[in-house]
């Protein structure tokens, strides 16, 4: 579905991303393991047109490297961004709103928002509230809720359990995990990897803006290298 | 008691246009980051297509129509000419940018049209005042309270009820996760350009029925009020360029009706004066903006 070839990222004089091959196939969850400035958020952003990248990134045979994020975002690709970012001034309508109003319309727009409220009923206490007095934990059901209302069928997922607590955390992750029933190919960032590698059907280890180890979720959790450097075990 | 109201209604109305213009400048400013020195300009354009329409004796309704039209046209042609290609740019590169249009558009007015002021004929009815028991109030200050009242209402339901006015207040606050969203950068941006250019219009033709006339250098002061009535509010926030557009309005207002004649070619030192002391007391202006902007 999306394969990464030679992938680099570059602010001015840093490379953040050093050359990345990485493939995630229709209906798996997949995750980029890292520490702090491995690459990780540089990559999902270049997935999503946000990063000045160069590489080849093909989404089923599309080339996106050189699309703007808004044509991204029109091939079903869905990117929730680190620190969640839901528009504070916003109320929690408005930022469902804005997340599908580009792709669906009229009754189909309504039914997914219908789904949204079903799947986070938190969102629906919330509904006429301004997104910036929600928790850390509602605002994060919300910024995944906003990128599900374009029905994508690519979520990237940039550390969605950052700064929650960790009856949350457990919350997310097996929404994750559910979204994996509904079709939904997920690329997930993140630094709790016992987490991610629990949910993950492969993962891969950054370190440096490179890939320094890849296997299935469970052997790469077993593996001495994770255990030591990411693990902390 | 009569003066008094008089002087309320002036200063409500002087406001209304100030509030006007500086709601056009944060529009833009809240967006595009770009403090847009050629928003006199697009009032300037405006006033000229009243004085053509009313030239080719269109009737006064239409011609505002025109000269909104007008005012929204260059609104449009300016952020696709001179600043989409500067997307980019820092601040000072928008700014000068933003000089350069004004200065250019200028100096093709006087070349183009006139140096000289065009008498812009406004029709007899609006030269009247109405007399409402208590008071005698002009036809024209209260022709401005009502424009303004509506242009705001309109454009508070625009912003709410829209989905493009919708994502013009998230861009305000995050644009790179609007265009996540799959919504256009360059359509969020010429829309805030085309709201820019009603207010402007609207306001252009507020002021040249006030004036009875048109010249290049028309949109000069009174967007430089704009300016003044933005930073007092608090640049950027829509809410604080309305308060700020008022406040400014009551200021010279009050000023001119309340310094002695000896001083009241010093007004405007005085209005100055007081802005300053405001900013002393709240340097983020009345209502400051909410941006969330990251990099």
């Amino acid at each position: 579905m999306l394969s990464v070839e030679g992938l680099k990222v570059r602010y001015g004089q840093i490379e953040a991303v050093k050359g990345l091959d990485f493939t995630v196939a229709q209906g798996e969850i997949v995750t980029l393991l890292g520490a702090n400035g491995a690459g990780k958020t540089s990559t999902l952003a270049a997935i999503a047109g946000l990063a000045p990248a160069t590489g080849v990134i093909r989404f089923e045979n599309q080339k996106l490297i050189g699309l703007r994020p808004e044509d991204i975002s029109r091939r079903s690709i869905a990117l929730t961004p680190e620190g969640r970012r839901v528009f504070p001034a916003l109320t929690v309508a408005e930022n469902l709103l804005l997340g599908g109003a580009m792709h669906h319309k009229g009754a189909s727009l309504d039914a997914t928002r219908e789904e949204m409220l079903t799947l986070f009923p938190i969102l629906r206490e919330r509904y006429r509230q301004r997104a910036g007095l929600l928790s850390g934990g509602e605002q994060q059901m919300l910024a995944i809720a906003r990128s599900l209302m374009s029905q994508p069928r690519l979520l990237l997922l940039d550390e969605p359990s950052l700064g929650l607590a960790p009856k949350i955390v457990d919350e997310v992750f097996r929404l994750i995990a559910g979204l994996r029933q509904k079709g939904i190919t997920i690329l997930l960032v993140e630094q709790n990897a016992v987490r991610a590698l629990d949910i993950a059907d492969r993962g891969y280890v950054l370190v440096n803006g490179r890939i320094t180890l890849q296997g299935k979720g469970r052997e790469l959790a077993q593996s001495d290298e994770v255990r030591a450097a990411y693990l902390a075990a | 008691m009569e003066f008094f109201i008089q002087q309320l209604v002036n200063a409500i109305s002087l406001g209304g246009i100030y509030a006007l213009l500086a709601l056009g400048l944060a529009v833009v400013f809240s967006i595009v980051g770009l403090i847009n020195f050629a928003h006199g300009e697009l009032m300037t354009v405006a006033g000229y297509g009243l004085f053509f329409a009313i030239g080719v004796s269109l009737g006064l309704p239409i011609a505002i129509v025109v000269a909104i039209f007008a005012a929204v046209a260059m609104a449009l042609l300016i952020e696709r000419v001179a600043f989409r290609p500067m997307r980019r740019a820092d601040v000072t590169g928008l700014l000068l940018t933003s000089f350069a249009v004004s200065v250019i558009l200028r100096v093709l007015f006087q070349n183009g049209i006139s140096a000289r002021g065009m008498p812009v004929p406004m029709p007899s009815a609006l030269a009247g005042s109405i007399d409402l028991g208590f008071a005698h109030i002009g036809v024209i200050p209260l022709l401005s309270i009502v424009a303004t009242a509506v242009s705001l209402g309109g454009l508070l339901l625009f912003l709410k009820h829209t989905v493009v006015g919708t994502a013009m207040r998230a861009a305000a606050q995050d644009f790179a996760v609007v265009r996540l969203m799959g919504i256009p950068a360059n359509r969020v941006v010429a829309v805030a350009f085309a709201v820019s250019g009603v207010l402007a219009g609207v306001a252009a033709f507020l002021w040249v029925a006030q004036r009875g006339s048109v010249d290049p250098l028309m949109g000069f002061v009174p967007v430089l009020k704009a300016f003044v009535a933005a930073i007092i509010g608090g640049l950027g926030g829509l809410a604080g360029a309305v308060a700020g557009g008022f406040v400014l309005g009551f200021l010279e207002v009050a000023c001119q009706a309340f310094l002695p004649a000896a001083i009241l070619p010093y007004r405007d030192a005085f209005v100055l004066g007081i802005v300053i002391l405001i900013l002393v007391l709240r340097p983020e202006g009345l209502i400051p903006a909410q941006t969330g902007k990251r990099s």
